[in-house]
């Protein structure tokens, strides 16, 4: 059999040493030399996710403060409506929200998190997509706010049922905080930005911290017994059994909001009939779309046998049919369901519910069943 | 007799018959098993041709037919239970047994010694 050996040369976060302590196995993702996993292994740091609390390091995603130049944020709102469909404007200051960069053909370009913190926005971008993400702010934005890409920040994210109860005993102001909130929260002795978002389904918060600080609250953090350190393993299988889209795979350049089923993040005031119609990248395309249907549509995919079905896989209508309709984008096997989990692109035609498809796995063809997303309900604290 | 290959198989072999599993390392670094595939018995093998596949929640691995040969048992308690092959590999987590089609390729294969000083 053949085991991928670790690889180096690549760029490390503020908790290297720490996740090297900590015996993780490290692999490269996005130009950056990850944990993988920990010896708890992929299966059970999922589980203990759900269970308790996992601590996630996910300082390659990028983080970009967005300041204005003549202290107006209202103008870098206006602004940020010309390259995202959302409702920039209206987000409350300590309030975050969901979002994607669009392109002119309605493709996505990135997506991210927007939060408002009073006198700047504060945005959390994929490693991947940084460089162009900034550019492409810088391009829109220079004359009305400086784009400072936050170059010493590590990020952490603590997500699961018991994350509150271990961050309330370092700082008492997180009990206050609803899903989507942002707080700036002395915790352990250090000035954090917190939201209270992540990436797995569950509660949980992210946490933005000086690169200095980071291994001192990590470790703080796994003092409680309650906490365990996952890697990017269970981060994906988190994440895909929350029905949750992985830039690159799940959403692209060459996939609309719609077609990604993200239209849910797409306010009235910025469809056809709203205040704010249009005005970003690919409207027409996107507003069509919402108006007609879009000729495919990513839906959840749930095996009927145990074989897991991974991205790449082909999907047919007939078990014996010649031309493939669609292609898997995630999949693998899901803990919490303890099967396989799978998400993709069919014609809206087959996107109902229930459809019986097949999957092309190692040449033989698997039945898959059409089925609604998340896989796993979101657990967020919204009230 | 007990052999291995550098590919992280172990074969036990009696008579004209090889017992073959994955090794503890192997089952180390692919994880907790969820999924286990093993081939129809009957089948026949040429020596390096992909016999079975193993997955772990991330990924889908494949495991070798070490020696060229025809299926005569597969272990299907690995099937209904992945996680023996991570609880048992060099016992009850065997994947196939193959009825060898040819000794001489037993010559190529490594001892305990040499595949431990293989990892190192």
């Amino acid at each position: 059999m053949a085991i991928n050996a670790s690889q180096s040369g690549l760029k490390r976060t503020p908790l290297h040493d720490l996740h090297l302590a900590m015996d993780a196995r490290m692999a490269p993702f996005a130009g950056y030399e990850l944990p993988i996993q920990y010896p708890l292994g992929v299966l059970k740091e999922h589980l203990h996710t759900r269970a308790a609390a996992g601590l996630f390091d996910v300082s390659h995603m990028g983080q970009i403060a967005l300041r204005p130049r003549q202290g107006n944020l209202a103008d870098i709102a206006f602004g940020l409506e010309r390259l995202i469909p959302t409702d920039v404007i209206a987000l409350a200051a300590g309030r975050q929200r969901y979002a994607f960069f669009t392109n002119a053909d309605g493709g996505i370009l990135d997506d991210l998190m927007i939060a408002h913190c009073g006198d700047h926005l504060f945005l959390v971008v994929n490693a991947s997509r940084r460089a162009a993400d900034e550019a492409h702010l810088r391009a829109a934005l220079s004359p009305i706010c400086a784009v400072e890409v936050l170059e010493n920040r590590a990020l952490l994210a603590l997500q699961g049922p018991a994350a509150e109860d271990v961050l309330v005993r370092l700082a008492a102001d997180i009990a206050a905080m609803r899903f989507m909130d942002v707080r700036v929260l002395t915790i352990a002795g250090s000035e954090c930005l917190v939201t209270r978002s992540g990436y797995t389904g569950e509660d949980g918060f992210e946490i933005s911290i000086a690169a200095a600080d980071a291994e001192k609250l990590a470790r703080e953090l796994l003092e409680n017994p309650s906490v365990a350190p996952a890697g990017l393993g269970a981060r994906d299988s988190l994440r895909t059994e929350a029905g949750l889209c992985l830039y690159g795979s799940d959403i692209a350049e060459n996939t609309t909001p719609v077609e990604a089923a993200l239209e849910w993040a797409m306010p009235k005031v910025r469809r056809r009939t709203g205040a704010r119609s249009g005005g970003f990248p690919g409207a027409e395309v996107i507003l069509q779309q919402l108006d007609t249907g879009p000729a495919k549509r990513r839906v959840g995919l749930r095996p009927r046998t145990r074989t897991p079905i991974r991205a790449g896989s082909l999907l047919f209508a007939e078990a014996s049919a010649s031309d493939p309709i669609g292609t898997v984008t995630s999949g693998g096997f899901g803990p919490s369901l303890g099967g396989p989990v799978a998400m993709g692109y069919v014609p809206l035609a087959f996107a109902a519910h229930d459809a019986g498809l097949f999957a092309q796995v190692r040449g033989t063809r698997v039945p898959v069943e059409v089925t609604d997303l998340p896989f796993v309900p979101h657990r967020y604290k919204r009230t | 007799m007990l052999k291995f290959t550098p590919e992280h198989e172990w074969l036990r072999i009696d008579g004209d018959v090889a017992v073959v599993g994955i090794t503890q390392h192997a089952q180390e670094r692919l994880g907790d098993l969820v999924f286990v595939e093993l081939p129809e018995t009957g089948k026949s093998f040429e020596r390096g041709a992909p016999a079975a596949v193993v997955e772990s929640v991330k990924a889908a691995s494949e495991v070798y037919a070490p020696i060229s040969g025809q299926v005569v048992e597969t272990n299907q308690s690995i099937v209904t239970d992945p996680a023996l092959v991570n609880s048992d590999p060099m016992g009850n987590g065997w994947f196939f047994k193959l009825k060898i089609a040819d000794r001489s390729e037993i010559d190529s294969l490594i001892d305990e010694n040499a595949y431990k000083t293989l990892l190192g």
